[in-house]
């Protein structure tokens, strides 16, 4: 066991309930502003937490499976995650700085300099969490290629069977081969590739920079960067997944992958269905780290988290469901329940706070100092990357290096 | 009581991959870690500046198929620095060059918007296009773009940010806890947009920034350049630093917006260039021949000039006469990754060889004395007269200054020529307005107060 929980935190606007925006400590008026989002950040470092996660997606936010067209009571709207998080690099030191930025539309030539950057100006905070973008709405977006999304009787299907139509496995093929991408875009540039000859006049040593040369089923990418290693070498790339499909997606390319248990089943069966998708894809190395994820609604001095829950829904005029194990109660109890779930063998949590301004806050002021008071984990930041927040190999060996 | 004198606009401009950047002088910092960056846009803050520019790049140069050596190679991503800047300066627009042809309508529009609230209104644009095939092996969508449409693509494509940015009104956001209504109207950021280029449609979701539209920047030279740059811009870069071509430029330019229907004043017109200060001019003048001296080599020197010819010139003698041989445009380009910015390449060439003959210069010299952002050279005050007497003479409505220093160089202007500017009641002494916009002296972006579905 010992004090090596791991805990990050994942934003998205006002919070994980659609009425989260409605709470009276709430800024709706202010998602798109800056102060919000250092506000947010500055709670997350005071918690003394790994990283935070700041949502995305290239179409309107919402409940994919109950359409909210039409709705006026919902956020609809976001910004760009991955500027969100270079606005707060620098007025943060220590937490880890994990945008989604989507795989399908996107160029991961612009994806790897972006978070190679992103590294550079948080001085090696960055992270990347990777997100197929599957709805026929984001294809029509960019209108260069229609994708289909899946049936109700496909959908049914996936649920009953846990096997998806191949135009999905192509989707995540492409996935899988953007990450590849990014990743040997970091690594085409060896560390010290900037020489500063001033003898010889040489400003790099070009036997130092490599093309990596990849040609895909979908695309290809000659390289190398335009921006030079980041600091961390390979920054940490994250990705979220509920099925076997999108396991063996996270064990080819990613870091850390968040999962979704049940309360009921815990996360035993998650953590065996990761461990086979990683053999599945022959992963080698580093093993997949697993972080799952609760959405939070945390008990104030005047409410109890199913209280202020059940406030929430009644706002909303709908119960609040989710991909992810709902969590409402005390931080000591939540802290037993992590504990918990760390002995059976999740590496770390991210939790979802459901009104962000209040939940993010008992996190780190309630949560965090119960799971301290448990010996479970720092009470201060060490100095270091976000690799090694994470307990990730802080030297990762460049694949085109020779020495 | 006197009319105000015209304010001078001033961008600020960090050195990247060029011959104009001094990496090799022992007090040259890196180009690359964010504290450079850093302390560039504060200085220029300090200085009353309008904007902090960045350029882009897309792939590394090479020549005859292999990476520059001897250049400053590499940059870190354009948005993701100028996000960054947007917290450590308050008031400094930040304005980034993006390409349309890398990246599509939707992504552009969203991340500019974001740009421009995470700064508080402070995101400039400087809308540039590209078709080689060299830069789109490293994009997914590769070399695609015929060169005839990139005009077509990039006019398409600002048109198209543009009915993006218009899809939210400030009416939309209402965000009313106790109604419960946070939209104004259901499909706020409801879009379509059908072209020759784009057909695409659906819902944006990034609220009406602070400035609406940020703000646009542009290069145009040739004809159809000026054009589309006229109608469009908000400002565009001079490439002219003699006065009496720039006046006559200048002239063109306003009476192009005017001819589309905007204001004289609608378009801003920013010529880049260096500086080098002494305490006395025959100092100025001796330190700005040493770092040119230094910063064009025999090798650079070579290479600017096989841009031109596109031939393999190594044999030739950077200490002897221009090259006496024809360019040969129909070869396949032996430097890649650079902008071609030479029109006609006999023409180029003809004017290098009467400038060498006219002034004696061996082809090293000729590069230097030609490849040039128009250098303001002198004591504080002559350079401070320079830049007032050029604008207020409608040679330009400001500069966009880059040093050859990196980070520092910018220290010295704002410490001895920005006061004199300001003596002289051309340069603020305080920020004025609150957005970018204010600050150029630009109309406020027109409010979208109808649905802009359909086009």
């Amino acid at each position: 066991m010992g004090s090596k929980l791991h805990l990050g935190a994942a934003l998205d606007g006002a919070g994980w309930h659609p009425a989260a925006w409605r709470e009276p400590n709430s800024r709706p008026a202010e998602l798109f502003t800056p102060a919000y989002w250092t506000d947010l950040a500055t709670t997350a470092q005071r918690g003394l937490l790994d990283f935070v996660t700041i949502d995305d997606s290239l179409s309107v936010p919402g409940d994919r499976r109950a359409p909210t067209d039409g709705a006026l009571d919902r956020v609809r709207a976001r910004i760009d995650a991955q500027l969100i998080a270079a606005r707060i690099a620098p007025v943060t030191r220590h937490l880890g700085l994990i945008p989604t930025i989507t795989t399908t539309h996107t160029e991961p030539f612009h994806v790897s300099k972006a978070i190679a950057t992103l590294d550079y100006t948080s001085r090696g905070r960055a992270g990347w969490q990777a997100r197929v973008s599957g709805t026929a709405a984001e294809a029509a977006h960019f209108g260069r290629r229609p994708l289909r999304e899946l049936t109700a009787a496909e959908l049914a299907e996936v649920a009953a069977a846990g096997t998806f139509p191949d135009f999905v496995h192509d989707r995540f093929a492409e996935a899988a081969d953007a990450v590849e991408v990014v990743r040997r875009l970091w690594d085409s540039w060896e560390d010290g590739a900037e020489i500063r000859d001033v003898a010889t006049r040489r400003f790099i040593d070009r036997d130092k920079l490599h093309y990596i040369d990849f040609q895909g089923r979908h695309f290809g990418v000659r390289g190398p960067s335009i921006t030079p290693r980041p600091p961390q070498g390979q920054p940490v790339v994250t990705a979220l997944a509920h099925a076997p499909l999108i396991y063996e997606f996270a064990a080819r390319g990613a870091d850390l992958v968040f999962v979704t248990p049940t309360r009921e089943a815990g996360p035993a069966p998650i953590l065996e269905q990761v461990a086979a998708a990683a053999a599945q894809v022959g992963r080698a190395g580093e093993a997949l780290r697993v972080y799952a994820d609760l959405v939070v609604f945390l008990d104030s001095d005047q409410e109890t988290g199913p209280h202020r829950l059940a406030r929430l829904n009644e706002a909303s005029g709908a119960e609040f469901g989710s991909d992810a194990p709902i969590f409402a109660g005390s931080a000591d109890e939540l802290a037993e329940l992590l504990i918990e779930w760390s002995a059976q063998g999740v590496d770390g949590f991210r939790l979802r706070p459901g009104v962000a301004v209040d939940d993010l806050a008992a996190i780190a002021d309630r949560l965090v100092p119960a799971l301290q008071q448990r010996g479970v984990f720092r009470t201060g930041y060490p100095d270091g990357s976000l690799r090694a927040l994470l307990d990730l190999p802080t030297t990762v060996p460049n694949r085109y290096a020779t020495a | 009581m006197s009319t105000p004198r015209k304010q001078v606009i001033l961008g600020a401009y960090l050195g990247g991959v060029n011959h104009h950047t001094a990496w090799w002088h022992p007090e040259a910092g890196s180009q690359i870690d964010f504290s450079s960056f850093e302390h560039t846009a504060r200085t220029a803050e300090r200085g009353k500046f309008d904007f902090f520019f960045l350029a882009e790049g897309l792939a590394l140069r090479e020549r005859a198929g292999e990476i520059f050596d001897q250049d400053i190679i590499g940059r870190p991503d354009t948005l993701t620095v100028l996000a960054s800047l947007a917290a450590v300066t308050e008031h400094l627009g930040l304005a980034g060059t993006i390409n349309t042809t890398f990246n599509e309508p939707y992504e552009l529009a969203r991340q500019f918007a974001s740009l421009d609230h995470l700064s508080g209104g402070r995101a400039a644009w400087n809308v540039v296009t590209s078709f080689d095939a060299f830069t789109g092996q490293n994009f997914r969508r590769g070399g695609f773009l015929d060169p005839a449409d990139r005009y077509v693509r990039a006019e398409e494509t600002l048109s198209a940010v543009r009915v993006l940015w218009d899809s939210w009104s400030a009416a939309d956001l209402v965000a009313d806890k106790a109604t419960g209504r946070y939209l104004g109207r259901p499909d706020a950021g409801a879009f379509a947009f059908h072209g020759s280029q784009f057909d695409i449609a659906g819902r944006f979701t990034v609220p009406r920034s602070p400035q609406g539209r940020p703000v646009i920047l542009q290069a145009g030279v040739s004809p159809q350049g000026r054009d589309f740059a006229a109608a469009n811009a908000d400002a565009i870069f001079s490439p002219y630093a003699e006065l009496r071509e720039a006046a006559k430029f200048y002239r063109d330019i306003k009476a192009r917006a005017v001819a589309s229907g905007r204001a004289a004043d609608d378009i801003k017109i920013l010529p880049s260039a260096s500086f080098v200060l002494g305490d006395t001019e025959a100092e100025a003048v001796e330190k700005y021949h040493a770092v040119r001296n230094e910063q064009v080599t025999g090798q650079t020197a070579l290479i600017l000039l096989e841009q031109i010819w596109n031939r393999d010139l190594s044999g030739y003698d950077p200490e002897g006469p221009v090259p006496d041989i024809d360019p040969d445009p129909d070869a396949a380009p032996i430097i890649q990754g650079r902008a071609f910015v030479h029109q006609d390449r006999f023409a180029t060439v003809r004017r290098l060889r009467e400038v060498a003959e006219a002034k004696k210069l061996t082809l090293r010299e000729v590069v230097i004395d030609q490849f040039e952002r128009g250098p303001l050279v002198g004591t504080p005050a002559q350079v401070a007269e320079q830049i007032d007497t050029f604008v207020q003479d409608n040679g330009s409505d400001g500069f966009i200054l880059g040093s050859h220093l990196v980070p520092w160089g910018l220290d010295e202007f704002v410490d001895k020529v920005v006061p004199l500017l300001q003596d002289r009641g051309a340069l603020r002494t305080e920020y004025t307005g609150t957005t970018l916009r204010d600050n150029l002296g630009l109309r406020a972006a027109r409010t979208a107060t109808t649905v802009s579905a359909g086009t």
